[in-house]
């Protein structure tokens, strides 16, 4: 200890009163600046002027109150897209947790090629999204996609047949073949994070209360309903949040695979804002627009932050 | 306790053959399922091997069977991709926005976590989940106001504006995942070092970063790797060919009107796609550590 006192005395940034704030300050600048001011701009946005050509808040007269609000209220556009939103997300994010938890349980089993059967189940995530959704993209191609051409040769699609007479299904250009193609590809991307998540709390099932699970003779049914969902249950929690969070704010898929279209009937929110704040120039609405966003956001940090700190609780 | 051991026991016996029946067929399910979802998965990408190397005559008829080579395979298309497209520009700049942005991430983290692990006494932990909150700030919340503020700094289409606002999620979670390690570094061997007469600076240089360095690749590639996988700023701040990544790139040079070039499309995604995944995988079971929040101990 003493020598811990004259080491003090000796240099001034041996003090960890000095020493720590000194460590943290490029990274709390670099997120106040960064993170925390844009988050402050994004509400003054809303209630400003401002465009792509005159981004500044200036002084009083560029505060427009709740106009910004109003006009986007009025378009109909905005309330299909924030519809669009919470359906797309309720309904992939329903389908990832039913299909995570079945993809878990066949991963945290041992069978020949697993490594290779993970490496793949987890490239819609590992593989930059842009990327990936081009993939899809061509898949639902309005002449040359190959679920197209399986669907003509098998008879379902093409002249007097169930699907026809027409000789494509047009996925991306229908309403709700386009609304069901973003959703699949929602779930082909998150399913993934939610899988690993899942299996993470899988393996962390001690291996004895499986084990006098199976000397009770439990089959596997019971095991499930008894042993791991409701051990699964904080775990799944977790993962479903953030697979939440990834599909709700989503803007590169609903881009990429349809940019909102056929007529603004897979506009989400994020691409609304981007459409109306970076493509048209008027930054405030979408700002405005992508406020939307935040209450879901504050509610799922709150619920995360429960999380962290029951599981805090429990192993200390 | 014991009797029903005892006639579990019994019953196992008696339902021997019954249970390597149901075993066999689990055995197939399991096979079928994995199967299923493997193909689920990889489709796209395998869509796009395939038609990286098709001929324009054997593609573009409607009539041809698309999962075969109709003609034969064809370097064509990714001769036009490198020869003749902004590709290799946006592979460069992808690059260098990937490496500086790595850069600022590790000089920025290494003494946050340090800090937080160490320094900053009960409540760096609070600090630190506080910290990793700000990485579920999604792009999409915050891209129109950092419009602004790039266009502000005189960076509208620049790539050194994604340079400059990547690390907002970079530092973030990199932060929460070194303190893991840090964590794990005992303190003696530090507290020693001191004792020897090094400054704290030199201890940590000495010790406990070397000691670390697992960590610290595991954030080189996590950064280097979200990086790559980034859009939305992409998207909103370039507009200029010689600015744009590759996930920009690709997406709004390479489809011109109603003229795609579909199989150098495909091409420029899955040179990329595929190299970023092995790289993901790496690292991939530290990045869910750090996602779970330490509620699972593994």
């Amino acid at each position: 200890m003493s020598a811990t006192t004259t080491r003090d005395e000796r240099y001034l940034m041996d003090r960890d009163r000095v020493l720590g704030p000194l460590f943290l300050l490029p990274a709390v600048v670099y997120i106040l600046a960064l993170v925390g001011l844009p988050l402050v701009l994004a509400v003054l946005y809303a209630f400003s002027d401002v465009t792509v050509a005159d981004p500044r808040i200036s002084g009083r007269d560029d505060f427009v109150g709740f106009d910004n609000f109003r006009a986007i209220w009025s378009d109909n556009v905005f309330r299909k897209a924030l519809r669009n939103t919470v359906v797309f997300t309720l309904i992939s994010q329903v389908i990832v947790l039913l299909l995570a938890n079945i993809l878990a349980m066949v991963l945290s089993a041992d069978f020949h090629g697993k490594r290779l059967v993970r490496f793949l189940v987890l490239l819609p995530w590992t593989t930059p999204v842009a990327l990936g959704v081009l993939g899809w993209f061509w898949m639902l191609d309005s002449v040359y996609s190959p679920i197209d051409w399986m669907m003509r040769e098998v008879g379902l699609l093409g002249p007097d047949t169930p699907f026809g007479p027409a000789r494509n299904m047009y996925w991306l250009g229908t309403t709700h073949l386009a609304q069901g193609a973003v959703i699949l590809v929602h779930v082909w991307r998150t399913l993934p994070l939610a899988t690993v998540i899942l299996l993470a709390g899988l393996t962390a099932i001690p291996q004895d209360i499986r084990d006098a699970a199976d000397i009770d003779g439990a089959g596997f049914w019971r095991q499930l309903f008894y042993i791991r969902l409701p051990l699964l249950l904080p775990i799944m929690a977790v993962a479903l949040l953030f697979a939440i969070i990834f599909a709700f704010t989503d803007l590169t898929i609903a881009l990429v695979l349809t940019r909102g279209g056929p007529v603004n009937d897979t506009q989400v929110l994020a691409s609304w804002a981007y459409f109306k704040g970076i493509q048209g120039g008027n930054l405030a609405q979408g700002a405005a627009i992508a406020l939307f966003l935040l209450p879901v956001l504050v509610a799922i940090a709150i619920a995360m932050l429960r999380l962290a700190r029951r599981a805090g609780e429990e192993t200390a | 306790m014991a009797t029903t051991t005892a006639s579990a026991t019994e019953t196992h016996t008696e339902q021997a053959g019954r249970n390597r029946g149901q075993r066999v067929l689990g055995r197939v399910v399991l096979y079928v399922v994995a199967t299923g979802f493997a193909l689920f998965a990889a489709l796209p990408f395998a869509w796009m091997v395939l038609t990286t190397f098709k001929a324009d005559s054997d593609l573009y008829r409607p009539a041809n069977n698309p999962f075969v080579y109709n003609d034969p395979p064809t370097w064509h298309n990714i001769n036009l991709l490198w020869n003749d497209t902004s590709y290799p520009t946006f592979i460069l700049n992808t690059l260098l926005v990937a490496v500086v942005v790595v850069l600022i991430t590790i000089a920025v983290v290494v003494p946050a976590a340090y800090a937080l692990t160490r320094l900053t006494g009960r409540w760096g932990e609070s600090l630190g989940i506080l910290i990793f909150l700000v990485y579920l700030v999604p792009p999409t919340l915050l891209f129109i106001p950092l419009t602004g503020v790039v266009a502000d700094l005189g960076l509208q289409n620049s790539k050194w504006a994604m340079v400059l606002v990547y690390p907002t999620f970079t530092i973030p979670f990199c932060t929460w995942l070194l303190m893991g390690f840090f964590r794990g570094v005992p303190w003696e061997i530090e507290e020693q070092a001191m004792i020897d007469g090094y400054s704290r600076i030199q201890a940590i240089w000495k010790t406990v970063l070397p000691v670390s360095l697992p960590g610290i690749l595991t954030v080189v590639i996590f950064s280097f790797t979200l990086s790559l996988h980034e859009f939305v700023y992409a998207l909103a701040f370039v507009q200029s060919s010689d600015q744009k990544t590759v996930s920009v790139g690709v997406f709004t040079e390479l489809i011109r009107g109603d003229v795609f070039f579909w199989q150098s499309l495909m091409a420029a995604a899955a040179l990329v796609a595929f190299p970023v995944a092995l790289l993901y995988n790496y690292f991939l079971d530290r990045f869910i550590a750090g996602f779970t929040l330490g509620a699972v101990k593994g």
